[in-house]
């Protein structure tokens, strides 16, 4: 796939994915041409049609419009399976996508693709997957970059003398924890491995830690105070 | 300075603009805001605002001055920094920029990142759009990620290193150990991405591809397991397990077997069992079957295989889904050559698609006939071909015409039928001709002698009805000029005109404001013809004489010239304006090819404003010659005493080969006028071929006896 535009019927860009390196010049003049062709278009009409050396592959979703160029050895009706791939994934994720989700939230629309698609070819063809991962980095956008905040230089470094501040491992047992789904029995579990880390010597004993601990999850404080 | 604007604030702010302008000056003011922000150095809200600034290059605003902040967010600790870091920098910067390699550095930190979503972003960025010097730089690393045991990160590196080959292709040998044993992964995401990588080194390198070759006993069982293995729910998509990789998988194979038997002999059943198996109903499944298809016509199948295909195809020309139909007819415009025969058998399906409403498909269906056409059916697909020709969009019509001409030209069943099929293309679809068939329809018409009559009478009808085709008219006053006496002649089968109503006619083309320069030109020509086989020569002359001050050069040169023969060279008048001997072919001639693709241009676009402007080489040729025998015979009577003193006629001579060893002789005759009754001299220089090369001889007979000069 060289790119993939998403536009509604007024012509409105909506989403713009490049895979092929051009200005931004040229970018754009591609997009008000391929939009005026394609909205000039017929509904009974197929799918398909060429454009200058490209085929060029569109659906129409409600009020927007899918539209990919493909190479000429691509399998065009795949790339229809593709295209509502997406649709799918979007509709799982938003619940009951609209043009106004895509609209409002543009930079999560961008990260489904770019979860689904890479450098223009499916990297997960299953549906599950993708949305798993999705929710994952989601959750890690906001769990961990209050713990990032708290603890400097998080970064495994390779050499273990370096690490400083919390060790990854610490790390994502403070994330369980947190997590304000995580079952109390799991939680309670993985603070005693906590525990059992900030025991050995060769852990630094950072008191922060403990204090996130009591702020986040205050039904365990009771436990925690074992720990001091 | 109060914090920024939440982005989806901004979003519903700028909606809520009514015009143009409105929406320009909040972005504007906007735009101001963020640059002091970033002016400011503020870490906190650089992430709200490089995404405000997306959105509005969304917009179409220019949003350049964000590109280095967002290599500021890339190079942060926060996650949600990178996230939108890498989002701009694969919208806002592009390889042509400095500032992206500047982006190199962290990619290569992230891609050793301890949390795999971060490594995941490094590598789709590096996959969408690193350039040659980044991915020289970083191919050691995807490389390293492409062994690695995590699923999630195998399958972006396979990825990025297609996109690390496209770009820097020398770098393919380094992922060669890498792909040991992909194929072996139970994970989808990683096989898709696999057989992407493998494809894409194959197509790449002869090496590779036979290196890759035993790879297809695999490939035929994960393709086997898929189709055999029951209900997955995972990779279900209406009831088929994992289309995606099913036709990567067989895609892969039709570059693996392509020119190799026994790889093509290994894929047969598979290839068999997919195309008789998988289920048609959906979309999913013509997909599958469409890549079987096309794996099935490339590689060395057996005829079996390939009939199987073609029945396939055929049956995707029934479906009611239109998409369906043009990849059908996309896959036989393909295959025709190769298995005309089976093609053929579904030629009246690819004709009615003639009728279809999407212009895609429509013109699919022109190619696929006109490659159809052959001896047998000629007949047939002549009336639809035709009937096509009337009801078509305009930008068919050119193609369609040339493509008319050329089956007419190859399969005529007869010449009265070649003529009344261009004639009939002529009245229909008359300004959309291409340049060049005006002279090779004279050049037919000329030469089927028999049909003169009916041609000239039926090109009269035609232009009394419509003068404004040009090379309709061009063809019909050229015909009229040559055979006007037997459109008089009354040896039509209906009601013969009038000289003088053909003369009305012919002056009419002159003075009309549709005929271009080039039909009248034409025209004048054909009027001077009529000449010598009409009887109102003092109206032609008069014509001639009008044209001899036209403001157009070459009317006035023709009028002129015309003219000339009138008053001095009366008597050589009939000699050259008799008919045109029979043309030979020329190579050359023909119409192009049919242009394929490109089907879908807006109306307004198209290039049929005007008829494109029309040359005629052969009619010029002939002119031409025609004068320049004029000419010439002028030339050879100057004497240095008293030029024109001879006027001479040159016949042809009795022959063109002079027999050896005396056997015969070659006799020319030369009719000498010669008023002032001065003395005969003849200067000869004859050229001829001896054995092969050329030989000149040169002679001059000064004893004429008295009787021939006196």
């Amino acid at each position: 796939m060289q790119f993939m535009l998403l536009f509604s019927r007024q012509g409105k860009l909506r989403l713009q994915k490049w895979y092929v390196p051009l200005s931004d010049k040229e970018k754009k003049k591609i997009t008000r041409e391929l939009v005026q062709t394609v909205l000039a278009r017929k509904p009974k009409m197929c799918s398909f049609l060429e454009w200058r050396d490209l085929k060029i592959v569109y659906k129409r979703y409600a009020s927007l419009y899918f539209c990919c160029a493909i190479e000429d050895q691509d399998n065009e009706l795949i790339t229809l399976e593709i295209i509502h791939r997406y649709v799918e994934l979007l509709d799982k994720y938003f619940g009951s996508v609209c043009e106004l989700d895509i609209i409002f939230n543009f930079e999560k629309a961008y990260f489904i693709l770019d979860e689904f698609l890479l450098g223009g070819e499916a990297q997960e063809t299953s549906k599950k997957n993708v949305l798993k991962a999705i929710e994952q980095a989601d959750l890690l956008q906001e769990n961990i970059d209050f713990q990032m905040r708290l603890f400097a230089g998080c970064q495994r470094s390779r050499d273990p003398t370096q690490r400083a501040g919390g060790n990854w491992p610490d790390i994502n047992m403070v994330f369980i924890i947190s997590l304000p789904h995580t079952p109390s029995s799991a939680s309670y579990s993985a603070v005693c491995s906590l525990y059992r880390l900030q025991t050995q010597p060769s852990s630094a004993h950072n008191p922060t830690q403990m204090m996130f601990l009591c702020i986040c999850v205050p039904q365990l404080c009771l436990s925690f105070l074992l720990l001091f | 300075m109060p914090a920024p604007i939440r982005l989806r604030e901004l979003i519903r702010t700028i909606r809520t603009a009514r015009t143009q302008a409105e929406e320009r000056e909040m972005i504007q003011k906007e735009c101001a805001a963020i640059r002091s922000s970033f002016r400011e150095e503020d870490n906190t809200y650089r992430c709200r605002n490089v995404a405000k600034l997306l959105y509005m290059h969304m917009l179409g605003y220019p949003a350049h001055f964000g590109q280095l902040e967002c290599l500021k967010l890339i190079a942060s600790q926060k996650f949600t920094d990178k996230r939108i870091g890498y989002l701009g920098a694969m919208l806002l910067l592009d390889e042509r920029q400095d500032v992206h390699l500047l982006m190199t550095n962290c990619i290569k930190n992230d891609l050793n990142h301890s949390t795999q979503y971060v490594q995941g972003l490094a590598l789709c960025t590096l996959g969408c759009m690193g350039s040659s010097e980044m991915c020289r730089d970083l191919a050691g690393e995807v490389e390293k990620l492409l062994k690695t045991s995590n699923s999630y990160l195998r399958k972006k590196a396979a990825l990025c290193a297609v996109h690390v080959i496209r770009k820097v292709p020398e770098l393919m040998e380094m992922f060669l150990p890498a792909t040991k044993n992909l194929l072996s992964e139970k994970n989808h995401g990683v096989l898709h991405t696999s057989v992407v990588l493998l494809t894409e080194m194959c197509e790449r390198s002869p090496d590779m591809l036979s290196h890759f070759r035993k790879l297809v006993p695999q490939l035929v069982r994960i393709l086997k397991n898929l189709i055999m293995s029951g209900y997955s729910p995972e990779h279900d998509v209406s009831g088929i397990s994992d289309p995606f990789l099913q036709v990567r998988i067989l895609r892969l194979l039709r570059i693996l077997g392509r020119s190799d038997d026994d790889s093509s002999e290994a894929m047969n059943d598979i290839l068999a069992q997919v195309a008789t198996n998988t289920e048609t109903s959906k979309n999913v499944g013509n997909a599958i079957l469409y890549e079987t298809v096309l794996t099935i016509m490339d590689i060395k199948s057996e005829s079996g295989l390939r009939v199987l295909a073609i029945n396939i195809l055929g049956r995707f020309l029934l479906n009611n889904d239109k998409n369906i139909r043009y990849v059908a007819l996309t896959s036989l415009l393909k295959t025709v050559q190769t298995d005309h025969n089976a093609v053929q058998r579904h030629r009246s399906t690819i004709v009615d698609c003639l009728k279809d409403l999407d212009v895609s498909i429509k013109r699919r269906a022109m190619e696929l006939s006109f490659a159809l056409v052959n001896g047998n059916n000629i007949r047939g697909m002549m009336k639809e071909l035709l009937y096509f020709l009337d009801s078509c969009d305009p930008e068919f019509k050119a193609d369609c015409a040339s493509g008319v001409f050329l089956a007419a030209e190859k399969y005529a069943p007869s010449k009265r039928w070649h003529i009344d099929t261009i004639m009939r293309v002529l009245t229909t679809a008359g300004s959309y001709v291409r340049d060049d068939s005006v002279p090779n329809l004279i050049q037919l018409i000329t030469n089927s002698v028999e049909m003169h009559a009916y041609t000239v009478q039926r090109l009269y009808k035609a232009l009394l009805d419509d003068i404004s085709q040009q090379p309709l008219v061009q063809v019909s006053s050229w015909c009229i000029g040559e055979y006007g006496d037997l459109l008089v002649s009354g040896q039509c089968e209906e009601e013969e005109p009038i000289q003088d109503e053909v003369l009305d006619v012919l002056e009419g083309l002159l003075v009309s404001n549709l005929s271009t320069p080039v039909t009248r030109g034409y025209a004048l020509t054909a009027i001077m013809k009529l000449s010598t086989r009409f009887s109102s020569v003092n109206r032609i002359k008069k014509v001639v004489s009008i044209y001899g001050s036209s403001i157009d050069v070459e009317l006035q040169q023709r009028a002129v010239e015309y003219n000339a023969l009138f008053k001095k060279y009366d008597h050589m008048r009939p000699a050259l304006l008799e008919r045109m001997p029979i043309m030979e072919k020329t190579a050359t001639n023909g119409p192009t090819e049919i242009v394929q693709t490109n089907g879908e241009t807006e109306p307004s676009v198209l290039d049929t404003k005007h008829p494109p402007p029309v040359t005629q080489p052969a009619n010029q040729v002939r002119t031409l010659k025609q004068f320049w025998y004029l000419h010439s015979v002028l030339c050879c009577c100057s004497d240095p005493v008293s030029p024109w003193t001879f006027q001479l006629q040159l016949l042809s001579p009795s022959s063109n080969v002079v027999p050896a060893l005396n056997q015969g002789t070659v006799t020319q005759v030369i009719r000498v006028l010669n008023p002032q009754k001065q003395q005969l001299r003849m200067r000869i220089k004859l050229t001829y071929t001896h054995k092969g090369s050329p030989v000149q001889d040169l002679a001059e007979v000064n004893n004429f006896p008295p009787q021939s000069w006196q």
